[in-house]
């Protein structure tokens, strides 16, 4: 479709224009663009007007210790228009201590269980969100699990359990 | 089962086709053959469960082929798959449903010791928290193997047992499920009682140590 990269560049553009200085890329034909954090929801809401009704998926990325990393955590976005196919790939980096971002479930209602997804994982703290609670790990449990500095085997959680013997039961 | 044929009965003389043995012998005779399992299956292995229990393995050659998905009605817990941290106090919960007696089949390498799930969620082994009856190896098992732990699990029960139960009736036991009952909730155990847990929490601050 010919007319739908003059589309993104305008996209793009106007992007820049409201949310200040933006960081694009192009990889095998999907465009990526960077958001600074405090305009993240702003930059958002605006390509929601432009005709991206569709979140796909609201994912991050841990760069502790990553080659070349400025940041720790990369938050992902990941829009469709539904009317144009058009895909757009927003990142938003967020730093320790306390990362925080502002909830897009206000824009997209398929944000709330992906926002605490992340959350549970990863332990960024989405600001607005109706209902930040753990989606898949206990509700018992303290840590972000995907982090790169918790230990893959854990510390202790699995083998935390009252244990049942044949007097027991 | 002690069988006395009627020609050796020592003065004693028996009808035809009477047969003469001990009550817990009988007892455990039927619970054998009529074992009804409950399957726990969270995985693969699952998959190697319901083939056994199906047409061409055909479970109910050896009596237990009633699955039923109440814990209320079941004498075989036959875990088969990786156990989840979630999932644990779940699984407990439901063993603690069946009534005795009871019996469990940890069913392949991830329900037996985590398997490759070496993981923070994953419960390395079922039998540290339940108790279990059975293990299968394989990853899964085939049916075969079931079958055997099965058959195995059948020798078992025929050693063991009472027509009465005496074996569950004792004070302290009872006081011991009082006590269970009692426990708060999974993750707020008490470390100090959890011997394995001190051992993990002591490799993970050794880890720390050895990093700074």
């Amino acid at each position: 479709m010919p007319s739908m990269p003059l589309a993104v560049d305008d996209i793009l553009a106007g992007l820049a224009a409201r949310c200040g200085a933006v960081e694009t890329s192009v990889f095998r034909g999907q465009t990526r663009v960077v958001v600074p954090e405090p305009r993240s929801f702003e930059a958002l809401a605006w390509l929601k007007e432009q005709g991206f009704d569709l979140l796909i998926d609201v994912t991050c990325v841990d760069y502790l210790e990553y080659p070349g990393a400025k940041h720790r955590y990369g938050l992902v976005y990941l829009l469709v228009s539904t009317a144009t196919n058009c895909r757009l790939t927003v990142r938003v980096f967020v730093d320790d201590p306390d990362p925080t971002v502002k909830s897009v479930v206000p824009l997209w209602a398929a944000a709330n269980w992906l926002e605490r997804e992340v959350w549970d994982l990863f332990g960024i703290r989405f600001s607005g969100h109706p209902d930040l609670r753990r989606l898949v790990m206990p509700q018992e449990f303290t840590a972000h699990p995907l982090r790169k500095d918790y230990p893959l085997q854990g510390r202790g959680e699995r083998h935390n359990f009252p244990i049942i013997t044949r007097d027991h039961s | 089962m002690a069988v006395v044929h009627s020609g050796s009965s020592g003065g004693l003389e028996l009808p035809e086709n009477v047969m003469v043995g001990q009550l817990d012998a009988l007892a455990n005779w039927c619970r054998k053959n009529s074992l009804w399992p409950m399957p726990f299956a969270t995985a693969c292995c699952g998959i190697e469960l319901m083939a056994t229990g199906a047409a061409k393995h055909d479970l109910a050659r050896f009596g237990a082929e009633v699955f039923r998905f109440s814990p209320r009605q079941c004498d075989l817990m036959i875990v088969a798959g990786r156990v989840v941290m979630k999932m644990l106090p779940v699984l407990q919960r439901i063993w603690q449903q069946m009534h005795e007696p009871k019996w469990c089949i940890s069913m392949g390498a991830c329900a037996s010791t985590g398997g490759v799930f070496d993981t923070y969620a994953v419960v390395q082994g079922i039998d540290r928290f339940i108790p279990v009856d059975m293990y299968v190896p394989g990853c899964p098992p085939r049916p075969e193997q079931l079958i055997q732990a099965i058959i195995d699990l059948q020798d078992k029960i025929q050693r063991e047992g009472t027509i009465t139960g005496r074996e569950f009736d004792t004070a302290g036991r009872q006081l011991r499920k009082r006590a269970l009952v009692e426990m708060a909730g999974p993750l707020t155990s008490d470390a100090s009682r959890n011997p394995m847990l001190q051992r993990e929490l002591a490799a993970a601050a050794d880890a720390v140590a050895a990093k700074t």
